[in-house]
């Protein structure tokens, strides 16, 4: 391979992390900054949680580079797997738990 | 031309600067992302029974009363850097340059673990000064569970760089070094992933 | 006598002479009798001067072969202690009618707890584990697992697990909670005992192994399947072996959090599960049948993929509706992660959410009966021989379907607020667990042997074996049923109900049947050893085989395939035959590369093992000399670079052409004469 073409993929490869950086901070930031003005809590939740989400986002796709791209298809389907069952679990305990909260109140 | 080397794997991926460990990267790499998907299933489940102890404080103290803001935007802050670093890492590892700034960034990475730990350790500290301990109350014991879980997994990445960094000392930089530090770098990068939930569901939510 | 003070705590604990089972005679005696074991096995190997070989050959062995079989040997001792205690209970409850009988009801709760415990997770997980292990590679034409050491790692994790359960009948008193070890009841305040403390730590020691198995065998086929094996030209075996190790991954981490709080709430005094502080015990119970249900699907999967195999191969058949086979078995593998509420409908959850859970729980007949049906249309208008793991499959048809339908009784919510806790639930598990499961695996070791050993497991044993474990199951559980209607509670010492009687002593006759079967199993492998030369197969295809497995030599060589194989169609052994291409010389044969055998496994799995008994007995120096152990043994190994060993090219031609030339000379069999002395693993199909 071409010193030429590596340094070209070394400079995209460093321009990922750049950008996912300054991406993940400023959602955190905007997280952050979302407690410390006090707003109203359901609107804060609602944005914490799309920040997170979206940071999550930003944390795949620029530090572990995992894209629709073919050939990081099995990688993506085993997150969206695990996103799955995390959902069946997570959400299923809460679930189950409040429920029963609920009915001993 | 560099497109040719398909990419095998989550993160970094050596390509055609070093075809051989990339041959090899792909099971290895692909074994260590399937492990880490079990590991986010049990932080979901530590999650799960966080949010379903939320209100069980049993008298004591709650989030407001002994959450602080900025010392967790410190902590996130410096475990988003460490991330940062670590990916600077790889680059360094892929391109060989080797010793001065692998050295550096993976140094960099270590020192910002531990004062990650540090400051974790920091609050604790001063939350059990508080009594606010784990044996205080539901809410509390699924607190530090759940915390310290993804504390013991950066400090057991911490003891992971220390190793890499004797080895590429001992060995140099061979394929089977190169793989342990690709593997180390998604285990960070996952740590942090976690750290997103723990900031936004137990320090925001709690404080908001 | 031990004290609270000085140097004694120190260094032993809460260990003390108590802690010895001379309190009852039936504790001391089985006590003996593992300290016994221990000592004659130890005292033989001695004698024979086996040592060495023992640790080389197979202790620190990385081979797959090998990590199978030794799973399979721990899943046989720990069958016959469970097996054991099975019978002791059903003989308790043969004679418990206003009879505190011969066991205590302390003991007895004993033998419930370390009966369910090793059979799930000592019996079947190991043996499960150990046929994957053993089989899946050969069937994808791989020679190793993708990562050959974490697998010796697994394997003493399990063996360390179930050490620590063996131990436990000697030193100490085990759990009386029950395989599932609900809080509060587990929970210090109540249980301050070590029982729960061995069960967490022993289960513990065994999730781990199984997580790490699970990786193991999932990216095993996704990446080292030979040339041409596409996904939907792998034998059935593979499919449902890929399934469950992707619920081993999924599921074993409930499992994990569940026993690591609790251990919490024992150690730290922390308020998971407990009555007070904001415990919520409920959460326990949530998080055990998150694994839990999984779990028995991890269980049954492997066994669907050998019926499967079997049936085929006995039908002389290619498998009947193979796709949805795949499906079906798909389907079950993500419904099961949908259904763990029907563990516990009674907890007070609103009938609403149960409803949700009792309907998805219903689904899941739905692809199981598909299997059935195509099991059924496989053995159609095929040529069926009735061989013992055959006989296995078949009875389980049978009597799977019986328990599946009880299943979708207690799916109905309704229903199973009448019968929960009652011994119909114990007729149901055990329906689905010893025709299911058990014949599988015992279908699998009978079939898989000549392939592990090179000789042919004694037929006529094999068969009474299998009369005694159906007729026993049978009597043993099938009345279960009824009594359960009748409202006899389960885990119970002593009743007072006189009609219950005659259906428990049924029952405890059926045990006998079991206990026979247990002994027969033992006494055809004593034969089979002893006609070893007779019953020898060193064709390498003793049942007409389809798969690649039986392409090769028995006993298979280390390295499985002397040259790697290339398939272009489903049941590739099979075409081969046909096309007369199956023992063909290669013109070129390449160095192979092997694991070396390396001691990281043995040392992580006794390292973790002591430290579980200093954690159990409160032996602080122990356990974190134990963990330090177990941390250092990787990082020591990773030093190591030098882990593979080369197996030169020329060995492998002269090992391929020596038995090439003796296959050649051996009398093709015919399948009349397949479980006598003459069949010696040459096929009349590929001599044709
Ligand atoms: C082969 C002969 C077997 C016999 C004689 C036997 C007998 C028994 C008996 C008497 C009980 C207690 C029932 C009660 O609570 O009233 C029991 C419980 C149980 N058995 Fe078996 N069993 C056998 C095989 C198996 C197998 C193969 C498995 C699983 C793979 C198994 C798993 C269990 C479990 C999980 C429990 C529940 C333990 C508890 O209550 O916590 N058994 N068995
Ligand atoms: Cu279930």
């Amino acid at each position: 391979m071409s010193a030429e073409v590596e340094e070209q993929e070394k400079k995209r490869e460093l321009r990922s992390y750049i950008v996912g950086f300054v991406l993940a901070i400023s959602l955190t930031a905007l997280a952050f900054l979302v407690v410390a003005a006090d707003l109203q809590t359901s609107t804060a939740y609602v944005v914490i949680g799309i920040a997170a989400l979206a940071q999550v986002v930003v944390h795949f796709r620029f530090f572990l580079h995992i894209s629709w791209q073919r050939s990081t298809r099995d990688d993506l389907q085993l997150i969206l797997f695990t996103t799955l069952i995390i959902i069946l679990m997570a959400g299923g305990t809460i679930w189950i738990l409040n429920n029963l909260h609920h009915r001993m109140m | 031309m560099s497109t040719a080397a398909r990419n095998r794997h989550p993160g970094i991926n050596l390509g055609n600067t070093d075809p051989h460990t990339h041959a090899q990267a792909e099971e290895t790499l692909f074994g260590f992302w399937v492990f880490l998907m079990s590991d986010l299933v049990l932080f979901a489940l530590l999650f799960a029974t966080y949010a379903s102890m939320i209100g069980a404080t049993d008298g004591g103290p709650g989030p407001k009363d002994v959450f602080e803001l900025s010392s967790a935007a410190i902590e996130t802050g410096v475990l988003l850097l460490s991330s940062l670093t670590m990916g600077m890492a790889s680059i360094a590892m892929k391109y060989k340059e080797h010793p001065t700034r692998l050295y550096g960034w993976l140094g960099v990475t270590l020192l910002l673990g531990l004062v990650f730990l540090g400051l974790e350790a920091h609050d604790f500290v001063k939350m059990a000064s508080e009594g606010a301990t784990p044996q205080r109350s539901g809410w509390l014991s699924s607190f530090y569970a759940l915390v310290s879980t993804h504390g013991l997994h950066v400090l057991a990445g911490c003891i992971w760089l220390t190793i890499s960094i004797i080895q590429l000392a001992v060995f140099g930089l061979r394929s089977e070094v190169k793989l342990r530090i690709m593997r180390l770098s998604l285990f960070w990068h996952l740590l942090d992933v976690v750290w997103i939930f723990i900031f936004s569901v137990v320090y925001l939510g709690g404080l908001a | 006598m031990p004290t609270t003070e000085g140097w004694w705590p120190l260094l032993f604990g809460r260990l003390s002479y108590d802690a010895l089972p001379f309190y009852s005679a039936i504790a001391t005696a089985a006590a003996s009798v593992v300290v016994l074991g221990a000592i004659t096995v130890v005292a033989l190997i001695t004698y024979l001067g086996r040592w060495r070989w023992l640790w080389r050959e197979w202790l620190t062995s990385l081979d797959h072969k090998k990590i199978g079989i030794m799973y399979v040997v721990i899943a046989m001792v720990m069958l016959s202690r469970a097996v054991v205690e099975g019978s002791m209970m059903r003989a308790q409850q043969a004679i418990a009618l206003d009879n505190p009988g011969y066991l205590e009801p302390e003991h007895f709760a004993q033998l419930f707890s370390t009966h369910g415990s090793i059979m799930i997770f000592f019996m079947a997980m190991p043996f499960l584990t150990g046929i994957i292990n053993f089989a899946l590679p050969m069937q994808i034409g791989a020679r190793e697992v993708s990562f050959p050491l974490l697998n010796s790692i697994s394997l003493w994790l399990t063996a360390g697990g179930a050490g620590l359960m063996m131990v436990s009948l000697v030193i100490g008193k085990f759990s009386t909670g029950g395989w599932s070890g609900y809080p509060p009841y587990t929970d210090a305040a109540f249980n301050p005992g070590v029982g729960p403390d061995y069960w967490i730590f022993a289960v513990t020691l065994s999730s781990l192994a199984s997580t790490m198995t699970g990786i193991n065998i999932a990216v095993t086929i996704y990446k080292k399947r030979c040339g041409g094996m596409s996904p939907f030209r792998m034998p059935l075996f593979c499919w449902t072996s890929l399934c469950t190790s992707v619920l081993m991954i999924f599921a074993l981490p409930p499992l994990t959090v569940a026993t690591g709080l609790l251990a919490l709430d024992r150690y730290v005094g922390t308020h998971f599960f407990t009555n007070d502080g904001g415990g919520n015990m409920m959460n326990f119970a949530n998080l055990f049948w998150l694994f839990g249900h999984p779990e028995v699907y991890i269980l049954i999967l492997p066994a669907f993929g050998v019926y499967s195999q079997v049936i085929s191969n006995f039908s002389s058949k290619i498998l009947y509706g193979y796709d949805s086979l795949i499906i079906a078995t798909m389907c079950i593998a993500v419904l099961s992660f949908t259904v763990w509420v029907h563990h516990f409908f009674t907890m007070g959850q609103s009938a609403d959410l149960n409803a949700v859970f009792g309907i998805a729980t219903m689904t899941i007949g739905i692809p199981t009966g598909v299997k059935i049906f195509d099991w059924i249309l496989t053995m159609a208008w095929g040529r069926v021989r009735f061989t013992v793991p055959m006989i296995y499959s078949l009875a389980f048809m049978v009597l799977f379907t019986v328990g599946g339908l009880t299943g979708i009784l207690l799916a109905n919510p309704a229903i199973d607020f009448q019968v929960h806790n009652s011994v119909f639930l114990v007729a149901h598990f055990h329906n689905m667990l010893i025709p299911g499961l058990l014949y599988g695996m015992i279908a699998a070791y009978t079939y898989w042997f000549p392939k592990a050993f090179g000789f042919r497991l004694d037929e006529w044993w094999g068969r009474v074996a299998c009369g005694c474990w159906i007729t026993g199951f049978c009597l043993a559980f099938l009345p279960l049923y009824p009594l359960g209607l009748m409202g006899m509670p389960r885990r119970t010492q002593e009743f007072f109900e006189p009609a219950y009687l005659p259906y428990t002593i049924v029952a405890g006759v059926g045990a006998l049947f079991l206990l026979a079967a247990l002994a027969s199993l033992v006494t055809q492998l004593v034969v089979s050893i002893r006609r070893r030369e007779e019953l020898a197969v060193p064709g390498g295809d003793p049942w007409n085989g389809r798969t690649l497995e039986w392409a090769i030599p028995c006993p298979a060589p280390e390295y499985n395939f002397a040259v790697l194989p290339i398939v272009d169609s489903r049941d590739a052994f099979h075409a081969y035959k046909e096309k007369g291409t199956a023992y063909l010389d290669h013109r070129f044969y390449s160095d192979i590369e092997m694991p070396k055998n390396s001691m990281t496994g043995v040392v992580f799995g006794i390292a973790l093992a002591a430290a579980s008994f200093g954690f159990v007995w409160h032996i602080w120096w122990l356990a974190v000399l134990g963990v330090l152990v177990a941390i250092a043994a990787p990082v020591a190994r990773s030093f190591v670079l030098d882990t593979t060993r080369i197996i030169p090219a020329e060995e492998v031609r002269r090992d391929h052409e020596a038995w090439l030339a003796r296959l050649r000379k051996l009398p093709p069999a015919d399948r009349a004469v397949e479980t006598t002395p003459q069949n010696r693993g040459l096929a009349e199909a590929a001599a044709a």
